[in-house]
């Protein structure tokens, strides 16, 4: 019962059941500094993971 | 969580103006907000010719986009650094440009540092006390002579930058933490051209965070240049949008509230113009006719000058 999140070339394996919100937290990754999509939907913080969802993450910060 | 708009399921939630849209509502209300930043701060109108600065990243092509979308007449400006360092940086950004502009049939105006100069960016900076370990100083020096050039050469009314609220807010954090008169006198959504030389330079993006305009180039199908430039990596600006982002976290809102409120404080005189010691005693290059702030030949000038003696 887990989901994936992807950011570039790390992944973080967490429990299912949780909100997008909560799920980025307990990666320590901040919710502003990405964009989650799943199956090609972008998807809000709110958003329940399931069991199984593959999350890849755009990391939107850029500098220089 | 809905669409505010039409309760359809919403892709992105605006937490600082509560609220969330679909995409559909999304990318009409990018397009209208930028709209109405170009009214508010009297950047340009649909009769004048624009320059937008497109490094081939998301804000800068998503500036193009919706700047060609609203109707008016803009071209673009690519700038080839020549930043290679193992991952073909400035071959690809270049790529996403070309392709952005080939599929909207759009103008756009390719310089190449090395063709032109004789070195890119890396080479330029080794030649240089600046940047001895990045060449993000000599980088930023060069691209803003030549933008500058460019569209002043070119007869563009004004050069519109990609820069978003993120960027600003970053920006405003270094320079106060930094106390830097100067530079907080003159961070401002519009640069007049208030100088020989010089066209004037706005920034039609800056209420916008940066997660909202990735999400614009994303839902609208941009191509873009995500990986970071090599150079990119620990620079001061990241450090300080880190921050910041950290602290919109707890408080939704409060990047463009430092933002917005250090403009109105500007405005309702919290600076003196004496506090900006260098637009005081500016001099005009001989060679180039931009703005300096040394008598004599311009730092880009005497870069030039030095690549091409060694």
């Amino acid at each position: 019962m887990t989901i994936k999140l992807l950011l570039r070339d790390k992944a973080f394996e967490l429990k299912s059941g949780m909100t997008l919100r909560s799920s980025l937290e307990k990666a320590g990754i901040p919710l502003e500094s990405v964009l989650a999509i799943r199956a090609g939907e972008l998807l809000t913080e709110e958003e329940l993971l399931k069991d199984g969802d593959i999350i890849k993450l755009v990391s939107v910060v850029s500098g220089g | 969580m809905k669409c505010r708009k039409c309760g359809a399921k919403a892709v992105i939630n605006m937490a600082h103006h509560k609220l969330a849209l679909c995409k559909a509502d999304y990318l009409n209300k990018l397009p209208e907000q930028t709209e109405r930043t170009i009214r508010k701060y009297r950047m340009f109108v649909r009769s004048e010719r624009i320059l937008a600065a497109v490094s081939g990243g998301k804000d800068s092509l998503a500036l193009w986009d919706i700047l060609w979308r609203l109707g008016y007449n803009v071209d673009g400006l690519y700038i080839g650094l020549g930043i290679d360092e193992g991952s073909d940086y400035s071959n690809a950004s270049q790529r996403c440009a070309v392709q952005f502009a080939e599929a909207r049939g759009l103008k756009l105006i390719i310089v190449d540092v090395e063709g032109e100069y004789g070195a890119g960016i890396p080479a330029m900076s080794r030649t240089t006390l600046r940047g001895h370990e990045k060449p993000c100083a000599v980088c930023g020096m060069a691209k803003r002579h030549l933008m500058n050039r460019l569209a002043h050469q070119g007869g563009y009314a004004v050069l519109a930058t990609g820069h978003n609220l993120d960027d600003e807010a970053a920006t405003l954090l270094s320079n106060t933490m930094n106390w830097i008169p100067g530079y907080l006198l003159r961070q401002n959504p519009v640069l007049e051209a208030d100088r020989p030389g010089m066209v004037r330079k706005v920034k039609p993006l800056c209420r916008f965070y940066e997660r909202e305009m990735a999400a614009y180039a994303l839902l609208q199908g941009i191509e873009y240049i995500y990986d970071e430039c090599p150079f990119a990596v620990g620079t001061k600006s990241i450090y300080y949008k880190e921050i910041l982002n950290k602290m919109e976290a707890d408080r939704p809102g409060v990047k463009l509230n430092f933002y917005l409120s250090y403009l109105m404080a500007k405005e309702n005189g919290l600076f003196a113009p004496q506090a900006d010691q260098e637009a005081e005693m500016l001099h005009t290059c001989p060679t180039c006719g931009q703005a300096t702030t040394n008598p004599g030949e311009c730092t880009f000038c005497r870069q030039v000058r030095r690549i091409r003696i060694v």
